[in-house]
């Protein structure tokens, strides 16, 4: 329906009646979302609403305790990366052996460089392969781990508000390398964020989360490159705000019923 | 206890690596390198054997209590030429390599194990923290009744004393891996086999190169130790050789030859851990 539509790498997500609890609290309630392939997923919520618990089922790292996540199309599994809010990179290995992490380990190890050093290059940081992640700045380690992230070509990449911790002027170069990595790539994305603009300004599709349910799922039909001050984003913006503070009214009371 | 002397030894190091970097001024910069870098730490040493060369000179000591460093160069010149300096030096020398070897490759092996595999860590771990309790030259009358004077009980005690500072400190790193890079390896189909050799070994070795020059240390404490009480060669008997005879020289000559060697196992694994933790920021040479 957007523009990335052209690009066919990306894998279809579907999730019926998803649910987990820890102990007899119950974080994720009935979570049913479609996200088609190639299509760009901002979830956003307030914090403990349990949007970072759904990525981590999505990335498999933790398991439903009701319903169902399929990935790709029938049978056909996709692959998924995860990339985290910190950069996680190993402080032991150079800046492309971090990228080498990412690459299947059934390649040539030649291959697995050649790969590496060709993401690299496209985060822009191919003059800094044999550095150690120390010296990089804050920014720089996110997009090794961005590199890390795309190296095995996953068709579903989970963002777990990678962008949080950067200042405000990188985060917003982040943004649009992102933007440009997924436009070119075309794999299918789901990022978690708690900044309303952040999510604007990159998704197709804006979900808010809250009490463990999906809220609002709003479409955000504006032509990319976004200006951040197009009125109609001001106008989502002020939607989903709402709808975040009309949550934060009614729901202690709810959930004392 | 054994968290003490972790900490204390990097912190140590990060000072020797902090030291040369305070601002100087240009014309003391070259010959403040080249004092750092042939170590201004033998200035001490040696400043204390000019002392002592002095004093012994101006019969300041008597010579049965402490003979001049010069005499006791002679000394070992002499023993030198017999051939008997360096038979005892190689004597001992293959005794606290040994020892370290198979306390080290022990100790090693438990802390991986016990520090990968929770199981292993519940059956065993109780057990060796008693036995670390005990002092292990505590043993030492009942290693002379079980090995008498020979090899096995110097190469017992040795590797007894390598084996707890080595297990603790590899255990340790293990289990102080950041989680989140685990968590990482694992998101990212790490298999086990490439899971250890990338991010839990690498992450524990900087604890596991404590635990190493920690023991080197008690390598040569527990071999003095064990060659002085009951031994037919190597420095220890030759120091009580010397004792018997009232040849203070030679009794010198034996401790001041365990400091060097003591400072030369310390050196090599320096060495080593600044090799194989270039990335580490306090190791860092650029």
């Amino acid at each position: 329906m957007s523009e990335n539509q052209q690009s066919r790498r990306g894998a279809a997500l579907r999730l019926t009646g998803v649910g987990r609890d820890f102990g007899a609290n119950t974080v994720l309630r009935g979570v049913d979302l479609q996200v088609a392939a190639g299509e760009f997923v901002a979830i956003i919520g307030r914090s403990g609403c349990g949007k970072s618990t759904l990525l981590r089922l999505l990335a498999g790292l933790d398991q439903p305790t009701r319903g169902r996540i399929a990935l790709g199309t029938g049978e056909a599994a996709g692959s998924a990366r995860i990339m985290f809010q910190e950069p996680r990179l190993l402080p032991w290995a150079r800046v492309v052996e971090n990228v080498e992490v990412g690459v299947s380990e059934a390649e040539a190890p030649a291959t697995r460089r050649a790969r590496a050093l060709a993401l690299l290059g496209e985060v822009g940081l191919a003059d800094r392969a044999e550095e150690w992640p120390g010296v990089l700045s804050g920014g720089q380690r996110q997009r090794v781990a961005l590199a890390r992230a795309l190296a095995s070509r996953p068709e579903l990449l989970l963002l777990d508000e990678p962008l949080g911790a950067l200042d405000a002027l990188t985060r917003i170069e982040m943004q649009r390398l992102l933007e440009r990595i997924w436009q070119h790539q075309g794999f299918t994305a789901v990022l978690v964020t708690h900044d309303v603009s952040e999510a604007l300004a990159l998704a197709d599709r804006v979900v808010l989360i809250d009490r463990g349910t999906i809220a609002l799922d709003l479409r955000v039909d504006v032509p990319r490159p976004r200006r951040r001050d197009r009125p109609e984003l001001g106008a989502m913006e002020e939607q989903i705000l709402d709808r975040l503070f009309d949550g934060a009214t009614t729901g202690p009371a709810t959930a004392a019923a | 206890m054994t968290t003490t002397t972790t900490s204390v030894l990097p912190v140590e190091a990060r000072r020797d690596e902090a030291a040369p970097r305070r601002e100087v001024p240009a014309w003391l910069k070259g010959s403040r390198r080249w004092l750092a870098d042939a170590g201004t730490g033998w200035l001490l040493p040696f400043g204390l054997l000019a002392v002592w060369e002095a004093a012994a000179r101006l019969d300041l000591l008597a010579e049965t209590i402490l003979p001049a460093p010069s005499a006791v160069l002679l000394a070992a010149w002499t023993l030198l030429l017999k051939g008997e300096l360096l038979t005892h030096i190689g004597v001992s020398g293959a005794r606290a390599l040994a020892g370290f070897a198979v306390g080290g490759l022990i100790g090693f092996g438990l802390g991986l194990a016990n520090g990968l595999s929770a199981a292993s860590r519940t059956l065993t771990d109780t057990t060796l923290q008693m036995i670390r309790n005990v002092p292990h030259l505590a043993l030492v009358p009942l290693v002379i009744i079980w090995f008498g004077i020979d090899e096995g009980a110097k190469l017992f005690l040795v590797a007894l004393g390598v084996f707890f500072p080595i297990y603790v400190n590899t255990l340790l790193g293990i289990l102080t891996v950041d989680p989140q890079l685990i968590e990482m390896g694992r998101a990212y189909g790490m298999s086990n086999t490439a899971l250890f050799r990338r991010v839990l070994l690498p992450g524990a070795l900087p604890s596991i190169f404590v635990g190493v020059r920690y023991g080197l240390g008690i390598m040569w404490l527990t071999l003095i130790v064990a060659e002085t009480i009951a031994a037919s060669s190597g420095l220890g008997y030759m120091a009580m050789q010397a004792r018997e005879f009232l040849l203070v020289d030679i009794v010198v000559l034996a401790i001041i030859i365990y400091a060097l060697l003591g400072k030369l196992a310390d050196s090599v694994a320096r060495a080593l851990e600044r090799r194989c933790l270039q990335w580490h920021p306090s190791f860092r040479s650029s």
